[in-house]
């Protein structure tokens, strides 16, 4: 179809403008909590299975391949493919099934992040804290993971990042949130919906990233970003 | 006391890193392991906190194995200090410095007052309490590794490589340091170089260690330097052995000319007078503090005016009662009177003068100690 | 709908039938739709890298730029696209170009910057142009580097392709939405292997032409 730019503009008011989008099962606010509540239960439970499963592979070094492997699998498998394959398996009764590979392509990148997090850090530095007369645990907790942590939390950004994606796409199997304005949109060839509910999206993605960008600042010891004013 | 009774480190793939160890390093002091790379220096030190297990044989402490103590307790009485400092890069100074009594369960209040004591102690400024290691130099990051090492008062420190990743001169004032507080605190050190001048300059004793992990030879430096075991630690020593092994050798057998001296606001025609007299070319200048200026031959100087003004040769000067023969032959040999000059060690005044035929008598002295085990240690 | 047919079955009934839906086609669309951005990407990127390296200013501006284009679900990015270019591959093409081009400007900067000074430098004293320092000694030794990003970059862009489908230009996504509309299995299964054993042969490609443009990398590895 194509469109002229004063067009697309149009669209959008027409999109953003009408108070029908604003109020009911359909409107932005609903749809805007779903998209924000199915994206953090994914990353909770990813994250919940993830992080300790890096961490102890990172801090015992048991199991690396599988990290390689999970890593490369992840990101060749279609997304699409995958919600499409598990919801017809498990069935469209309960959102459970959609948050399935919403969890499984996130666990990789936290996976993997928290691992190399972990392994990356100077073996000089592990020895010291050994040295020192920490057990196995607190060189863990009070050392590797404030050290790992940038490389944990760009993980957990990463993995938000893929689950906001995922979810829009999972509207097509009839899961909420704002995936549904593109999908719905699209079925009834209703172009301003499309492109509003892809903005909308668009912004969630920016906002969670953003969100991710602060904690960082505010959880990484200036110690470990090397971002300090000198007194 | 450190006792190491038999002890042998062999891995699982067969190589040997320690070979059957007997070994003591006493209460107090300064035992340097020594040797070049694969000698199982490190395995050795490392052995003591069991950072590695022994294969065989005991390691203990003050009469008791160290295998009985759970690792981390075991190491909280033991400091430590690493090549890199190995300090916590997410926390401040003060922090990393009070880590081991964190640990121990001292108030965060005592803990933290303690840390700014060490800070001052190892020589660092409080401004730097706050900082994360990443803004300090190398040299800086190393002292904080040592003060986190002292930090619960462990009687024991093991140091490995603590100062082979920094620049000579700061190397050098680190070590200075060391001795420094190891004279305050009277701990066991046992300190892990491949740096032979540091073990030389550092070490009570100094243990050399042979590639495969067997023992060369343990002793104190000078007897080390005069009579090496063998043809490796010789080897291993390097060159100047000889006059290496003077800096151990104390100027006590220096004997001092008084009368070589004259003020700077004497006549030409009294110094030349004084030389005469004192069957000497060569007479050293001093200011009206008695402190040297430098070296005139009168004989050469036209007889009017005073030795203001007169162009003075170059000195050397070396501390009576503290420096060894070797700084006293160095000072010798910065001057082309051939003579060194004995300075008090409060305010600089000269004591007397070396002359050639001094230096010759004491140096001879020196090489027929030579074989006698150790020679007088200052 | 009948008896569900087996997934090879499927595929073979599938192939070659000359219709719009046949796979050949799907996977025809499906590696030009992957591949282009990959290219063009390249093109884009190299230029991009070199100038972040040789001022350091534009580095992060650069790097804030790519974070945020990388965390742009590709949906939404395809729906916006959708207003521009409509129905027609570009619509999937320059959304995963900029993705492509987000992976590769890091990877080409991390390049360069692995090159060892003293290595530019003893270039720079031999007496080479800077262009030929470039292309002899800079772009060939950031090489390793680069194609790690390259590989990154081409798997997930296959993998990508097919959300495309659900604005009507996916390749062999397009399986995913039949499967969903006949309620088969056999197209989705069909489907995920055909794009990951497509993602591996790139991937493979790619980790051959690695060794064949950089084999100093492997002789230091082995010596």
């Amino acid at each position: 179809m194509g469109a002229g730019e004063e067009e697309r503009v149009n669209w959008l008011i027409e999109f953003f403008g009408d108070p029908a989008n604003w109020s009911g099962p359909d409107g932005i606010p609903l749809r805007l909590l779903e998209h924000l509540l199915f994206s953090v239960a994914a990353l909770a439970l990813a994250a919940l299975v993830a992080i300790p499963l890096g961490l102890w592979i990172g801090h015992t070094g048991r199991g690396s391949l599988f990290i390689v492997v999970a890593a490369n699998l992840a990101r060749a498998l279609p997304t699409l493919g995958l919600v499409v394959l598990i919801v017809m398996l498990l069935g469209t009764a309960s959102v459970w099934p959609v948050l399935i590979p919403l969890v499984a392509l996130a666990v990789p990148a936290i996976l993997v992040n928290t691992f190399e997090g972990i392994r990356g850090v100077d073996p000089e530095l592990r020895d010291a804290a050994y040295g020192m007369g920490l057990s196995g645990r607190q060189v863990l907790g009070r050392v590797l993971v404030p050290v790992a942590l940038p490389l944990i939390l760009l993980g957990l950004r990463l993995a938000a990042i893929q689950i906001v994606a995922t979810a829009a796409v999972a509207a097509y199997t009839g899961l909420g949130g704002l995936g549904r304005y593109i999908i719905d949109g699209l079925a009834i060839r209703d172009y301003p919906t499309v492109l509003g509910g892809s903005v909308l999206i668009v912004l969630f993605a920016l906002a969670a990233q953003f969100l991710f960008v602060m904690a960082e600042r505010v959880a990484v010891s200036p110690g470990v970003s090397r971002r300090v004013k000198v007194r | 006391m450190i006792t190491f009774d038999g002890v042998t480190k062999r891995y699982a793939d067969g190589t040997v890193a320690v070979d059957d160890l007997h070994l003591e390093a006493p209460t107090g002091e300064i035992t340097v392991f020594v040797g070049p790379s694969g000698c199982g220096k490190t395995t050795s030190l490392r052995m003591i906190n069991r950072m590695i297990d022994a294969t065989h044989g005991t390691i203990s402490l003050d009469g008791v194995d160290v295998r009985t103590i759970d690792p981390p307790t075991l190491r909280r009485g033991i400091g430590y200090v690493i090549q890199q400092a190995g300090l916590f890069p997410h926390r401040t100074i003060v922090d990393n410095i009070a880590t081991v009594p964190h640990l121990l369960g001292w108030s965060r209040k005592k803990a933290r007052a303690h840390a700014l004591e060490l800070l001052d102690r190892v020589g660092l400024a409080p401004e730097l309490a706050g900082r994360y290691p990443f803004q300090l130099s190398g040299g800086q990051q190393q002292r904080v590794g040592v003060a986190r090492a002292l930090a619960a008062d462990p009687p024991v420190l093991l140091m490995d490589e603590p100062f082979s990743a920094v620049d000579p001169v700061v190397r050098t004032s680190l070590q200075d340091e060391l001795l420094r507080l190891q004279a305050e605190l009277n701990k066991t050190i046992v300190f892990v170089t491949h740096d032979i001048d540091e073990a030389i300059k550092l070490g009570d004793r100094v243990a050399v260690l042979r590639v495969g992990g067997r023992l060369a030879q343990v002793a104190a430096p000078a007897a080390l330097l005069s009579a090496p075991a063998d043809e490796f630690v010789a080897e291993f020593l390097g060159r100047d052995r000889g006059i290496r092994r003077l800096s151990f050798v104390s100027d006590a057998s220096l004997r001092l000319r008084p009368d070589l001296t004259v003020p700077a606001s004497s006549p030409v025609s009294e110094a030349a007078g004084r030389a005469a007299s004192a069957q000497s070319p060569w007479l050293a200048v001093v200011d009206a503090g008695d402190r040297p200026l430098g070296w005139v031959n009168p004989a050469e100087l036209p007889r009017d005016g005073t030795l203001e003004g007169v162009r003075l040769l170059p000195y050397g000067t070396f501390v009576h009662g503290r420096d060894s023969l070797r700084t006293a032959l160095d000072a010798a040999l910065l001057s082309p009177s051939g003579c060194a000059i004995a300075v008090a060690e409060d305010g600089g005044a000269v004591v007397g003068v070396a002359t050639r035929e001094s230096l010759d008598e004491a140096l001879a002295l020196a090489a027929s100690d030579v074989g006698n085990g150790d020679p007088a240690n200052g | 709908m009948g008896e569900e047919p087996s997934i090879w079955e499927y595929f073979t009934r599938n192939w070659s039938t000359g219709q719009p839906g046949s796979i050949d086609t799907l996977l025809g669309d499906h590696i030009v739709m992957s591949l282009l951005p990959i290219v063009a990407a390249l093109a884009f990127a190299i230029p991009i890298g070199l100038a972040c390296v040789r001022w350091r200013l534009l580095y992060q501006p650069t790097a804030g730029l790519v974070n945020i284009i990388y965390a742009l679900p590709s949906l939404a990015l395809f729906g916006v696209f959708l207003a521009v270019t409509g129905l027609s591959q570009a619509t999937v093409i320059i959304p995963l170009t900029f993705y492509a081009v987000a992976v590769l400007v890091p990877a080409v900067v991390d390049g360069l910057r692995s090159v060892p000074e003293h290595v530019r430098q003893s270039a720079v004293a031999m007496g080479f142009t800077p262009l030929r320092r470039l292309t002899r000694v800079e772009l060939p030794l950031a090489a390793p580097v680069v194609l790690a990003g390259l590989r990154v970059a081409a798997v997930s862009s296959i993998s990508l392709v097919s959300v495309g489908a659900l604005v009507g230009m996916g390749g062999l996504g397009y399986l995913f939405i039949r499967a969903w509309q006949i309620d088969y299995f056999a197209p989705a299964i069909v489907g995920i292997v055909g794009i990951v054993l497509l993602a591996l042969i790139v991937d493979g490609i790619l980790v051959v032409s690695q060794r064949l443009l950089t084999p100093w990398v492997r002789a230091r590895r082995s010596g």
